[in-house]
Formats: C-alpha cells, sequence, structure tokens
C-alpha cells in the first residue's frame, strides 16, 4: 500500500465534486422541495377555507329553506283566503242574478197574464158579439155597440 | 508472475493497483510490478483509483444534476422524488446535528455520502469480472485493476484530509486564529500545562482525518479481502459464502458511506462551535 499523489487527485476531485453540488444540485433541488412544501401548505389553507365556506353556505341555505317555508305559508294562508272571499263574491253573485231572474220572470209572467188577458177579453168580446148575435138572430153593427162592447170588455 | 497462478500471487494481484508513475530507472511509465510501484515513491498515481472515482463521482452528480434541471415543484417523477429523499435524508442529517449557517455542509454531506456509496458498492461486483474485463480489453493479461476506490487507502485519505483541511479553516474562521490555538493548548488543564495541553488536543485533532480515513479503508478492504478469498474457492461452493457474504456487504457499505457523512457532519459542527 503505497500513499501517494493518488491521494492529492482524490482529494481535488473530491473538491470539485463538492463545488459542484453545492453549486448546480444542492439549490435547485432544495428550492423545489421549499416551494412544494408552501404550495401543499397554501392548499391546505385553502381546504380550511373552503370548507369553513361549505358550513356556511349550509347554514345560508338552511336559513334561506326555513324563510321560505314561511313565506310559502303566508302564501298559502292568502291564497284560502282569497279563495273564501271569491267563493263568498260567487255565491254574492250568485244570489243578486238569481233575484234578478225571479225578478225577471215574474216581470215576464205578469206581462204574459196581462196579454192573455187582453187577449182574452177581446175573444171574450167577440164570443159575446157573436152570441148576442145568435141570441137577437140579427147583426149587430159593432160600431154602434163599440161603447157597450168596451164597457163589457174592461168588465171581464 | 508468469506461470502458475498460487493462491498468494492471486490474492497480491488483487491487492495491487495500476500505478502510473516516475520509476527511478524506467522514467514515467506503468508499473509493472508490485516492486516497481513501490519504487516510485510519492510520485506516482493509482489510474484505477482515480478513474473510477471520477467516474462514479460523474455519475451521481449527473443523475442528481438532471433531476436538479427537471426539478418541478408539481408532482415529481420517479428520479426527482428518489433525488428529493435522499437530499432530505442527508439535510436531516446536518440540521438534526449542525445548528449554525453554513451553506458548504449540507452538499458536502450530500456528495460525501452518495460518492462513498458508489464507490463502496464497486465491491458488490464479482471481484474477478472487471480486472479479467479490463485485462481482455487492454490484452494485458498481468494488468493489475482495483475496482473498489475505497479500498485504497489513498482514496480515503484524500477525503478525510479535504474534511479536515475543512475542519481547520472553519475553526479559525469562526474562532479566529487565537481561539484556535487557545482551543488546542489551553485545555483541559490551564496555562501551566500547555504541552500537555498541545499534545492532547492535536492528537484529537489528528486523529479525526486519520480516523475517518482508515474507519472506511479497513472496512472496505477486509471486505475485498474476503470476496477475494471466497473466489479462491471452487466455483461450485462460492455462491454458498460469496451470497451471504454480499448480502451482509450491503449494510456494510451503507452504513460506512453514512458513517462517513455523519462524522464529517460531526466534526465540522464541532470545528463551529465554541468551548
Amino acid at each position: 500500500m503505497n500513499i501517494n499523489l493518488t491521494m492529492i487527485g482524490q482529494a481535488i476531485a473530491f473538491f470539485l465534486f463538492v463545488v459542484f453540488c453545492m453549486k448546480y444540485v444542492w439549490p435547485p433541488i432544495m428550492e423545489a422541495l421549499k416551494e412544494r412544501q408552501k404550495k401543499i401548505a397554501d392548499g391546505l389553507d385553502a381546504a380550511d377555507r373552503a370548507s369553513r365556506d361549505l358550513d356556511l353556505a349550509q347554514e345560508k341555505a338552511k336559513q334561506e329553506l326555513r324563510e321560505a317555508k314561511v313565506q310559502a305559508a303566508e302564501l298559502i294562508e292568502q291564497a284560502n283566503k282569497r279563495s273564501a272571499q271569491i267563493v263568498d263574491e260567487a255565491k254574492e253573485q250568485a244570489r243578486d242574478e238569481g233575484e234578478r231572474l225571479i225578478v225577471a220572470a215574474k216581470a215576464e209572467i205578469d206581462q204574459e197574464s196581462n196579454r192573455a188577458k187582453e187577449a182574452l177579453r177581446a175573444e171574450v168580446a167577440a164570443i159575446a158579439v157573436a152570441g148576442a148575435e145568435k141570441i137577437l138572430q140579427t147583426s149587430i153593427d159593432s160600431s154602434v155597440h163599440s161603447d157597450l162592447l168596451n164597457k163589457l170588455a174592461t168588465e171581464l | 508472475m508468469a506461470g502458475e497462478i498460487t493462491a498468494s500471487s492471486y490474492i497480491q494481484h488483487h491487492l495491487q493497483n495500476l500505478t502510473y508513475g516516475n520509476h527511478p530507472e524506467g522514467g514515467w511509465m506503468f508499473a509493472h510490478t508490485a516492486q516497481e510501484a513501490k519504487e516510485m515513491g510519492f510520485w506516482a498515481i493509482h489510474v484505477d483509483t482515480m478513474g473510477w472515482s471520477i467516474v462514479l463521482g460523474l455519475i451521481f452528480l449527473g443523475l442528481f444534476r438532471s433531476a436538479a434541471k427537471k426539478a418541478t415543484t408539481g408532482v415529481p417523477g420517479g428520479l426527482q422524488n428518489f433525488v428529493e429523499i435522499m437530499i432530505e435524508f442527508v439535510d436531516n442529517s446536518v440540521k438534526e446535528t449542525f445548528h449554525g449557517r453554513n451553506k458548504v455542509i449540507a452538499p458536502l454531506a450530500l456528495t460525501v455520502f452518495c460518492w462513498v456509496f458508489l464507490m463502496n458498492f464497486m465491491d458488490l461486483i464479482p471481484v474477478d469480472f472487471l480486472p479479467r474485463l479490463a485485462q481482455i480489453v487492454t490484452g494485458n493479461e498481468h494488468l493489475y485493476f482495483k475496482v473498489v476506490p475505497t479500498t485504497d487507502l489513498n482514496a480515503t485519505l484524500g477525503m478525510a484530509f479535504s474534511v479536515f483541511a475543512l475542519i481547520v479553516y472553519y475553526s479559525i474562521k469562526v474562532k479566529g486564529v487565537s481561539g484556535f490555538i487557545g482551543e488546542l493548548t489551553l485545555q483541559p488543564f490551564g496555562k501551566w500545562m500547555i504541552p500537555f495541553n498541545l499534545l492532547l488536543e492535536g492528537v484529537g485533532l489528528i486523529a479525526k482525518p486519520i480516523s475517518l480515513a482508515l474507519r472506511l479503508f479497513g472496512n472496505l478492504y477486509a471486505g475485498e479481502l474476503i470476496f477475494i478469498l471466497i473466489a479462491l474457492m471452487p466455483f461450485w461452493i462460492q455462491w454458498a459464502m460469496s451470497v451471504p457474504w454480499a448480502i451482509f456487504h450491503i449494510l456494510v457499505i451503507v452504513l460506512q458511506a453514512f458513517i462517513f457523512m455523519m462524522l464529517t457532519i460531526v466534526y465540522l459542527s464541532m470545528a463551529h462551535e465554541d468551548h
């Protein structure tokens, strides 16, 4: 085992390798490691924040749901009220309409009966005249006896 | 070396590095024998150790650099994932031990861990595979070729002394020259025992890189030697020993890489601390 120049050569090689490693190997990888660490930390932070946001959103959604339910109940109540009102109004209208129809019918009935009376009266007058003619065997001048006949008609 | 391969020549052949150096008689050349390599003295270089350690270092840096270039902050791919796991592991190890602010220590620890691991890993490749391949490629039957850089004391000492230089540098930078000298001389027995203190602390200081280098070298050298001994067995029984040893060795190579890294961190953080 001889101690010789190899020792110095090895020391020089060692020195050069260490310098290269220090300049070109260590810093970029350490940088990448640190940056990734930061990225992961940021990511975890973001995840935390997101889960907090989610909780908040869920809370808010529940709140909205509750409000919506209340609103819906109000609306239903209003609708019920309104429908009752409409039914009442409809009843009212129907009653009015009925009464009106009854009144109209009554009027028509009156009219009809009057008309029938009129016709009957004329009929009766004609029958009376015909009867009288038969009885008297003579014609009665209706113009002469129109007063009489009218009197009769009104009496009927 | 020619002729019969004996057990001892096989082992010795495996423990000899491919040495290029200044031979007192032959000039600059590759050593053909262990004797020649020894004669070259300090002015020689282990081509196999240097080659493999640089190739492995480049593999490590290339892999990590390609991941670093494509690093995204989004979903990481397979390679980036692996690289990030390694970096986080090293970064956590550094943060647990070292509490100051220093841009060098963490990349240094990463380089130490990955590089030492890869160099140790070469131990798991069957002992004869790469040397034989090198012999066939070069056409030299007696080519020396050691593929595990960490079984070469030069490699571990080179790294350990680099760490030692950093220890001294940061000690002086943080505490000043006087602080560093004071730490070496005024503890643990006060100023009347300066020579004794200096001896104690000096040994303590020198022991750091030496123990760092020898621990790694010793473990890997021993592991390599056992693989070589197993390779001397008849081929039909080798698996019964090499497989359990290799599985155990997986633990050893990771552990040794980890220990080298942790001790580097610990020594450097000690250099930053005032007593």
